[in-house]
């Protein structure tokens, strides 16, 4: 039954994922759903963790809203491209900002 | 809006099917509060090698169906791999040594694994 909920909520958050970084120059539309991904699930852990709502909103739509493949290979064309400020700022503040994003979740939720 | 149907359609069942694949994972390695979060560094990490491999293949390899892309990185390998939960479960362990290497062992993993990816891929594909 989790399985399913996972299913469920993944099947929702990775097309979210898939039309908000189309609508933003890259790599900001990934950033974007990272810190986004990272506050609801830090106001879900907080509040539901291990219910079947955190299956489904939690370790289905967040996790699959959110990704760190995408963000590391977007991060590598742009070193590829020599964009390295482009890509430093991604690194640094995806890190800072969803780390904060997900403390800001917790102290909410 | 209508040809992005089957993209969309693509996305979400990938999506869906790498996010199972995670939780299958996080079943047989879990993590355990106050410890290095080894199951998730190890799906990020993979999955940061996976997609190197699958775009070099999709793009200069061979000539990949068009839903293969959304289907394969955007959705499984995207669903795979989770930036909140990597940002949850360092805020957990913070503050200690164990969140500041995990936070920063990840990051500094992830980009490299992306590139052990798309440089393997393109040595193999020079060979005769």
């Amino acid at each position: 039954m989790t399985a399913v909920l996972v299913f469920v909520g993944a099947m929702v958050g990775a097309p979210l994922r898939y039309l908000v970084s189309r609508a933003f120059p890259m790599p900001w539309g990934t950033f974007v759903v990272n810190i986004a991904g990272s506050f609801i699930l830090g106001v879900l852990a907080g509040a539901a963790s291990g219910s079947p709502a955190y299956a489904l909103a939690g370790t289905g739509f967040c996790g699959a809203l959110t990704t760190y493949s995408t963000f590391s290979y977007e991060t590598l064309q742009l070193i590829e491209r020599k964009n390295y400020m482009r890509a430093a700022l991604n690194l640094v503040l995806s890190v800072v900002l969803g780390l904060g994003a997900a403390a800001l979740g917790f102290w909410v939720g | 809006m209508r040809s992005e149907l089957p993209v969309v359609a693509a996305v979400s069942l990938g999506g869906g099917l790498g996010t199972l694949a995670r939780y299958g994972a996080g079943l047989l390695l879990p993590t355990v509060p106050g410890r290095f979060p080894w199951g998730t560094f190890g799906i990020n990490v993979l999955g940061c090698f996976l997609i190197g491999v699958l775009m070099v293949l999709a793009t200069e390899v061979m000539r990949a169906h068009r839903l293969i892309r959304p289907f394969l990185g955007v959705g499984v390998l995207g669903g795979f791999t989770t930036f909140s939960t990597y940002a949850v479960e360092s805020v957990e362990l913070f503050p200690s040594v164990t969140a500041f290497v995990y936070l920063a062992g990840t990051l500094i993993a992830a980009v490299p694994a992306a590139a052990a990816g798309v440089w393997l891929v393109r040595r193999l594909a020079r060979r005769p």
